[in-house]
């Protein structure tokens, strides 16, 4: 009855909304069945990492795209869930599927914390406070005793996921990270297209008239603050199950500018954007490390070319020349 | 001036704020009759938009008080004043440029689900709110434009979609600021029909820069300069004010 009526009431509103969505479901479905069989053909622990970090970019995107909350200081939630889960699996002996949960719940409450910190700010000064938060996480990490300072974590076991499935097996250890990657993926799908994402995507647009309207828009810039900082937590317990480490590389800063660049590289606040930056980014990085070209200077050079050139990143630009796409 | 209280639905007494030692504005009290037009209007730098910020809470009084149907909400913040049915406009026009004027309206009738935190649900839930966010787009003539994103609009169309937008809160007090402003004159005609329909069961409080624009839309014409009140009364009796007059010299008061 009610779907009749907003059939006939909206129709070419609806017929916009789907068509969008096939697009998507096929480009989906392409892309699932490519993850499917990708480890037959490349190296499991690069495919990992290329997911892991994709995650991540996805999760920060939720930030950066759609709530137009640039963070500088993503890496802490990244990093310090990467150090939970490791010590939660190796020194507590937790399985890996607790580990995580713990990863990505420290990661959602430190989340809170730089959320109700951060979020009265604006632009670069809400970036910088995220940026000296992280770093204070950074300090910690290098400080405290349970993380082994320069060592890292090191030697996590994987151990068997809900007691039944061996992740030493490369095989099973690639198709649990997919299946996560991809239920983190699901969430953040949903949570763009919801009634909360309307509200996002309106106060990215226009704050003031947000407010205007009645949102209290500090509510829903932490929400998404918290949301973010649990996948990318999410991100990071996965990253540290798949290298048995975790270590202070993931909570530098230059962590976070990492996590800016494939995220703007692939394209924000498109939805596959941060995957293809991701992936990019992780490609280019473990290619040039087997030679003698300087990885940041590459990297560096091929993103001061892409914002020149084009601006709305790799995704962005191709969704921009799609024939009969209004945005 | 001898409203009885109960006509008074917005009021400000001894409004001023200071901006580190400037006074922009000073003792301002303002009376706004429920169900009536009242334009706000005055010369470049009297005050108006920041009594006007100052009625919305956008900004905070350095002394005086705002009064709301008698209730003291000189504290209350921007976004709780809409949800007691005071509703604002702004003077670049404020639309969400990349989401569609559907969207745009629907974003505002979305509230009173309670489900505006609820990220695991599908936006098809909205799919019902569709109706009413094209009658109001209707209402501002706005229908073949429906499914363009509000970017694609040309200037007073977007003023027309604001002022759907700010309608479907259903608002007793409509603030627009400087609603014509930058508009073309058949734009203007058209948007002061639209601003007197919608004004028809509600009330209006209107920021303008022309005395003249404003002459056959409002009821009460309440004219700013240098933080003060002017002068006060309907067009007949605010345009032969001597000092309004002076004030107006040379910005094309007509």
């Amino acid at each position: 009855m009610t779907a009749k009526t907003h059939l006939l009431g909206s129709r070419p509103a609806a017929l916009t909304v789907r068509g969008t969505a096939t697009g998507t479901a096929l480009l989906f479905g392409v892309g699932l069945a490519a993850a499917v069989a990708a480890p037959f053909l490349l190296y499991p622990v690069f495919l990992m990492k290329v997911l892991c970090f994709a995650l991540f970019a996805c999760a920060f995107n939720l930030l950066i795209g759609f709530a137009g909350l640039l963070s500088f200081g993503h890496a802490a939630f990244f990093g310090s869930a990467a150090y939970i889960a490791a010590h939660a699996v190796k020194e507590w002996g937790w399985a890996p599927e607790f580990g995580l949960l713990a990863a990505t719940g420290g990661a959602a409450l430190l989340g809170l914390v730089f959320g109700l910190v951060a979020i009265r700010r604006q632009g670069i000064y809400f970036a910088m406070i995220t940026l000296a938060l992280s770093q204070m996480v950074f300090f910690l990490a290098l400080q405290l005793p349970f993380t082994h300072g320069e060592d890292g974590i090191q030697g996590v076991p994987r151990g068997l996921l809900f007691g039944l499935f061996d992740l030493g097996q490369p095989l099973t250890m690639y198709y649990t990270v997919l299946a996560i990657f991809i239920a983190g993926f699901a969430i953040i799908w949903r949570t763009v297209h919801s009634p909360f994402g309307q509200v996002l995507k309106a106060i990215r647009e226009n704050e003031p008239r947000a407010i205007s309207l009645g949102y209290r828009t500090d509510r829903y810039k932490l929400l998404a603050f918290v949301l973010s900082a649990s996948l990318a937590g999410l991100a990071g317990g996965t990253k540290a199950l798949v290298f048995q480490l975790a270590s202070l590389t993931d909570v530098t800063w230059q962590m976070s500018g990492e996590v800016v660049l494939m995220t703007l590289l692939g394209g924000m606040g498109t939805l596959f954007g941060p995957v293809v930056g991701a992936g990019l980014v992780v490609t280019l990085e473990s290619y040039l490390a087997s030679t003698s070209l300087p990885v940041p200077v590459v990297i560096g050079f091929i993103f001061v070319v892409c914002v020149l050139l084009f601006r709305r990143g790799i995704v962005g630009e191709l969704l921009a020349r799609l024939p009969g796409r209004s945005r | 001036m001898t409203a009885a209280p109960n006509d008074i639905i917005l009021e400000a007494r001894n409004l001023t704020k200071e901006f580190k030692g400037f006074v922009a504005v000073k003792e301002v009290n303002l009376q706004v009759r429920r169900g009536t037009i009242h334009a706000l209007i005055g010369p470049n730098g009297a005050g108006k938009s920041t009594v006007f910020n100052l009625l919305t809470k956008f900004l905070t009084p350095t002394r005086g008080q705002i009064l709301y149907k008698g209730r003291d909400i000189t504290r209350t913040k921007p976004a709780d004043i809409a949800l007691m049915g005071l509703v604002r406009s702004f003077q670049i026009s404020a639309v969400f440029p990349h989401l569609s004027v559907l969207e745009n309206v629907r974003v505002a009738l979305q509230r009173p689900l309670g489900t505006s935190f609820h990220f695991w649900k599908s936006e098809s839930t909205l799919y019902d709110l569709h109706d009413r966010a094209q009658e109001l787009i209707e209402a501002v003539n706005l229908t073949p434009w429906a499914n363009h994103t509000a970017a694609e609009l040309p200037y007073g169309r977007k003023r027309a979609l604001e002022i759907a937008t700010t309608l479907a809160l259903d608002p007793e007090v409509m603030l627009l600021d400087e609603p014509l402003a930058g508009m073309g004159h058949e734009d203007i005609e058209g948007t002061a029909a639209l601003i007197k329909r919608v004004a028809a069961d509600r009330t209006v409080l209107m920021v303008e820069h022309n005395l003249s624009v404003v002459a056959h839309l409002s009821d009460t014409i309440t004219v700013l300069r240098r933080g003060e009140i002017l002068a006060e009364g309907p067009y007949e009796v605010v345009s032969k004010n001597a000092q309004v007059m002076e004030a107006y010299m040379g910005t094309g008061h007509a």
